[in-house]
């Protein structure tokens, strides 16, 4: 079976999520064949893909199982099993020292006129 | 997947699907070959300014603030020739409900998706105004799904538009994350199709007479902080909303500025690559939008677009990614306003600009964001060092956009790009013409044409023989 990792990159491998859980399912949309044909060759030689989040509606799965789920808005949808907690992982970065310096030499600039 | 629900099947079905989802009979408006009756459109299907505030005010949407940035002014003038260095004002956006304009945009459609029974909206859209209708339909009570294209094949999500799946989720949204590629429209029409939701596209006669109040709101406000008029108003510029709408608005204020477009240079960068995807740091407000749907506006997600940036733009300008970096932190250290970025694009242009201004001047941003993880200048800058681009201080003119971005050494280095808009109009007839083949153009078409590039009729038949190389069949006809 393809591996398919969460956006988060999570390691969900041996565990289980059970009914009502919210979690994260993937679904090819289109085959790298079957893209548009005015797309650059980059994006027509990989699939279109999707990701969903939603409650878990089978009783229990594993990461990588064909399972269905009910989204915020109750609408079901099937996919494959990719993430069983999916969190957000975005964050602030780390600091870049070329914006930390601007502030000192913007203040010299006011300070001397 | 079902052949009925193929690609091609889906697409061939496009019409229909929008026509259904969107409550506007776009057909009453053609008119000729190319033309199409745009005030009609936007009058008949849209509402006043004075309901538009009201259905805003109703939600929180709208009556921001407008800030003047006197350190940034200061620092301007520092830097510019006697005499010059005109007062940089910016209107808070980001004091609107869901963090930008773009609820104004949503306010609308939500509101008349309400009223005619939709049970719930749906919009496709990475940016700002996925959050903006996700707010308004919690505050109307519909059920909302947006699709984004949030990924590339590798499962890297760019942290600007992840922010915004968090954003659209936090009020409620079913969020579909979708890899690169236009193909999301194929999703968003199949999605449409089967849940019967209302299409609040940003490019609808709703999307656009919203923002009005935004040029609308500015006018008065300047004249009563200063007693006078906003001389210029710098518009960040993508799918040509914000500057359509703002300069409508502006115009019914009475108000005659110049409406100056900013959009960040990303020359090279093609915007359905996978590969170029995770190349840039700013997901909007760049020229990989601008450009196309200034030269091409009804390319959008519905039949005839309301945005019509060219008929409002008086110049148009590009800065750098490193500039709009760089501005977004002296905005946060120098005014106190941690913003963005989308807006510190036209910030960046107008801290060059008013340079150019007399110092009694107004130059006058006309919007500002929220920002927050991922959309913050050290989680892109980050990101982008993990996708390989170089950064570092220099002269930002010599930054490649998906190669390296260049942060300003001194202030004085912040200049703006013109894009000459004769140009654009150029690149908009040629595809107009190809559009509307070798048939005949009616007058009326003429007219449009003239109208759509603001140059006059003659400088249009003259444009129109010149590319086809002969004469023009049929015109005056078909009046
Ligand atoms: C905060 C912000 N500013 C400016 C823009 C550009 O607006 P438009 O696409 O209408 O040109 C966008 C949207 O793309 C945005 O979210």
């Amino acid at each position: 079976m393809q591996e398919i990792a969460s956006l988060q990159g999570q390691d969900n491998s041996g565990e289980y999520a059970h009914k009502d859980d919210w979690v994260e399912i993937w679904q090819e949309i289109l085959t790298s064949g079957e893209r548009a044909p005015q797309i650059p060759s980059d994006t027509q030689a990989v699939p279109l893909e999707m990701r969903v989040r939603g409650f878990l509606l089978e009783e229990r799965a594993q990461a990588g199982e064909k399972v269905r789920i009910k989204t915020r808005i109750g609408r079901e949808v099937k996919g494959r099993l990719v993430d069983l907690s999916p969190s957000y992982a975005h964050s602030f970065g780390r600091p870049q020292l070329e914006l930390l310096q601007i502030r000192e030499e913007m203040r010299t600039l006011l300070r001397d006129q | 997947m079902t052949s009925h629900h193929s690609y091609t099947e889906v697409m061939a079905r496009k019409g229909e699907i929008l026509h259904k989802s969107s409550g506007i009979d776009y057909s009453r408006f053609e008119r000729g070959t190319l033309a199409f009756a745009y005030e009609e459109m936007m009058q008949s299907a849209a509402y006043s300014l004075e309901e538009t505030r009201r259905i805003q005010k109703a939600t929180g949407v709208g009556d921001t603030p407008l800030l003047e940035l006197q350190r940034l002014t200061a620092l301007a003038r520092s830097l510019a020739p006697a005499g010059k260095g005109a007062r940089i004002f910016i209107k808070d956006e980001a004091a609107n409900p869901s963090g930008s304009f773009k609820a104004r945009r949503a306010a609308l459609s939500v509101y008349e998706a309400r009223k005619r029974g939709y049970k719930g909206v749906m919009a496709a859209t990475s940016g700002n105004y996925g959050a903006a209708v996700a707010s308004q339909a919690a505050m109307r009570g519909l059920d909302c799904i947006i699709v984004q294209e949030v990924f590339d094949s590798k499962g890297r999500g760019q942290p600007e538009i992840i922010e915004k799946s968090r954003a659209c989720e936090a009020y409620g949204a079913e969020v579909i994350q979708l890899s690169v590629g236009p193909e999301l429209f194929y999703v968003f029409l199949r999605l449409l199709e089967e849940t019967g939701f209302f299409n609040a596209s940003l490019y609808t006669p709703f999307g656009i007479a919203g923002v009005e109040t935004l040029g609308w709101e500015l006018v008065e406000q300047t004249r009563r902080l200063t007693g006078r008029e906003p001389d210029v108003v710098v518009v960040t510029h993508a799918g040509g909303g914000n500057v359509t709408g703002t300069a409508r608005g502006l115009r019914q204020a009475g108000c005659q500025a110049q409406v100056i477009g900013a959009s960040i240079d990303l020359t090279g960068l093609h915007m359905a690559s996978d590969r170029d995807f995770n190349r840039k740091s700013f997901t909007t407000g760049h020229t990989g939008f601008g450009l196309p749907f200034a030269v091409w506006p009804d390319r959008a997600d519905v039949p005839r677009n309301a945005a019509r940036p060219l008929r409002y733009l008086d110049r148009y300008v590009t800065v750098t990614q490193g500039e709009a970096f760089y501005i977004t932190e002296a905005l946060a250290v120098l005014e106190g306003l941690e913003r963005g970025p989308a807006g510190n694009t036209s910030l960046a242009a107008a801290f060059a600009l008013a340079q150019t201004l007399d110092r009694e001047q107004i130059i006058v941003v006309q919007e500002t964001e929220y920002t927050g993880a991922g959309k913050h200048p050290h989680a892109q800058l980050t990101f982008a060092r993990e996708n390989g681009i170089e950064v570092k201080r220099g002269d930002p003119r010599t930054g490649v956009p998906g190669k390296s971005i260049v942060i300003p050494e001194h202030p004085g280095q912040i200049r703006v790009v013109e894009l000459e808009l004769d140009q654009i109009r150029h690149s908009y007839f040629k595809n107009a013409l190809a559009r509307a083949g070798a048939g005949n153009l009616s007058g009326e078409d003429l007219d449009f044409l003239a109208e759509e590039t603001r140059w006059d009729r003659s400088r249009v038949e003259k444009e129109i023989s010149l590319m086809k190389g002969g004469t023009i069949d049929g015109t005056g006809s078909g009046r």
